[in-house]
C-alpha cells in the first residue's frame, strides 16, 4: 500500500518479442538517487510535524540503545520521543526501549546491513507524529553503508565508546563525515583503559572539522546534561521555525 | 569486512533493478552490456560489485550481461584557500596549505551510466 514508494506490485509486463536491434541507452542514474528522493520525503513529512529526527549509528555495541534508554528515562514529561529500531534479527532492543514507556517500532533489515528511506517512510506510519518531538532512529551497528543512506533525519549521531579504538573515526571517515554530532559513551571506563579522549577528538575533526563533540557515560551520568541540552536546542529550533511560518 | 560486502549485495540489486526498469521501458528483451561509475570515495568496492553482479543477475533481463566500472577519482576543493586537489582518500589535506576541511567535488558516485540492449 505504498504508492510514492513504488513497493506496489510491479505491472504484467507484455510478453511478445520485439525485433529491435542491439542499441545503446544512456542513463547516468545515481544509484543513491531512488533512496535520496524517498529520504526527501521523509524529510518534507517530518517538517510537517516539526519533528526533529535523530539516526544513530555506531559499531556494534557502543552503547545506542543505552543511551537512548537513560534519555528517554531522563527527559520523560519534558520531551515526547517516539522509536525507530532497525535491527538485522532480534527486537531485543525494541523490547528495552518499550520498557521505558516510549513509543517504538521495530524494523527489520532481515539480510540488510543498513536501513534506507523506504523502511523508514513505513516505518513511522504507526507513530503519532503530532504528538512526537524527536524521533529517534537506531541504525543498525554498523559503521560502513549507514553512511550513505539518507533516513530524512536533521542530523546522523555516531556513537563512539572508549572500549574501542581512538582512530575509529580514521577508519570510517564516510560516517564520520556524514555526521554532526559524535558521542563519546562509556567514559567511566576510562580509568580502567587506554584511550586517549583528546588524540580521539582530533582524529575526528581531521575527517569532519564541524563535528560537535559530547563525552558522556550513561552508566554514571556523566556528560549527559549537555546531551540533553543539545537535544532541547534542537527541538526549540524545529518550533521556532514552526512559529515563525 | 564482511558488511561492506552485505552493503555491494544491496547496491547492486538496486543497480540491476534499475537497469531493468530502463531497459522495459524501451522494449528491450535483454541487457547486454551494463556501464558503471563508482567514486574512488563511495565506500563501494569494485570487486565486490562485479562479484554481486554476477549472482544477482541470474533470472533477470540481465543475464550474461558484461559489467564494465569506470573507476572515478576524488577531486576535492579547499574551504581555506579554494585549491582544487586530488584526494585518495577522505584523511587527504589539502595540497597547498595543508587544511583538512576539503569540499569533495568527485568522488562520492555509484552511478548507472549506459546500457546496450537488445
Ligand atoms: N561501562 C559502560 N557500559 C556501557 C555504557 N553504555 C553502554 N554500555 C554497555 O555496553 C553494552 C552494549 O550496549 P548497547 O546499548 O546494547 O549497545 P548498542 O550500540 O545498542 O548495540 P547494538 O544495537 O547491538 O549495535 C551493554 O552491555 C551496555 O550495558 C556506559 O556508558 N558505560
Ligand atoms: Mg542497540
Ligand atoms: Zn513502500
Ligand atoms: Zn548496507
Ligand atoms: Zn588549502
Amino acid at each position: 500500500m505504498c504508492t510514492d514508494c513504488g513497493c506496489a506490485p510491479p505491472q504484467p509486463e507484455h510478453d511478445h518479442k520485439h525485433d529491435h536491434a542491439s542499441r545503446k541507452i544512456r542513463v547516468e542514474e545515481n544509484l543513491l538517487a531512488k533512496n535520496q528522493r524517498l529520504a526527501m520525503g521523509n524529510r518534507a513529512n517530518f517538517a510537517a510535524y516539526q519533528l526533529f529526527v535523530l539516526n544513530l549509528v555506531s559499531s556494534p555495541g557502543s552503547g545506542k540503545t543505552s543511551i537512548l534508554e537513560r534519555t528517554l528515562t531522563d527527559l520523560k514529561g519534558k520531551i515526547s520521543f517516539s522509536v525507530l529500531e532497525g535491527d538485522q534479527q532480534t527486537d531485543n532492543d525494541a523490547e528495552r526501549i518499550a520498557a521505558t514507556g516510549v513509543p517504538v517500532k521495530q524494523v527489520n533489515t532481515g539480510a540488510g546491513c543498513h536501513l534506507d528511506a523506504h523502511m523508514v517512510g513505513h516505518g513511522v506510519e504507526d507513530f503519532d507524529l503530532t504528538a512526537t518531538d524527536i524521533l529517534m532512529i537506531e541504525n543498525v551497528g554498523n559503521l560502513v553503508c549507514p553512511a550513505s543512506f539518507d533516513l530524512g533525519e536533521d542530523h546522523k549521531v555516531a556513537v563512539l565508546s572508549v572500549t574501542e579504538g581512538e582512530d575509529k573515526p580514521l577508519k570510517y571517515p564516510q560516517m564520520f563525515q556524514a555526521a554532526d554530532l559524535m558521542l563519546i559513551n562509556k567514559t567511566d571506563l576510562l580509568p580502567y583503559l587506554r584511550f586517549d579522549v583528546e588524540q580521539c577528538k582530533a582524529f575526528a575533526r581531521q575527517v569532519n572539522p564541524q563535528l560537535k563533540i559530547i563525552e558522556l557515560s550513561c552508566h554514571s551520568g556523566e556528560g549527559v546534561t549537555e546531551w540533553y541540552d543539545w537535544l532541547k536546542a534542537g527541538v526549540a529550533s524545529k518550533q521556532r521555525v514552526a512559529s515563525s511560518t | 569486512m564482511g558488511t561492506s560486502t552485505l552493503h555491494e549485495l544491496s547496491l547492486t540489486q538496486n543497480l540491476i533493478e534499475s537497469a531493468e526498469e530502463h531497459a522495459r521501458r524501451e522494449n528491450a528483451n535483454v541487457i547486454t552490456s551494463v556501464t558503471i561509475e563508482i567514486g574512488a570515495l563511495s565506500g563501494v568496492m569494485p570487486e565486490a560489485v562485479e562479484f554481486a553482479f554476477e549472482a544477482c543477475t541470474k533470472d533477470t533481463l540481465a543475464e550474461g550481461a558484461t559489467l564494465e566500472i569506470r573507476r572515478i577519482p576524488a577531486l576535492g576543493r579547499c574551504q581555506q584557500c579554494s585549491q582544487e586537489c586530488a584526494m585518495e582518500s577522505l584523511l587527504d589535506g589539502c595540497s597547498a596549505c595543508g587544511s583538512y576541511a576539503l569540499d569533495i567535488l568527485k568522488g562520492q558516485e555509484m552511478a548507472l551510466i549506459e546500457l546496450e540492449i537488445d
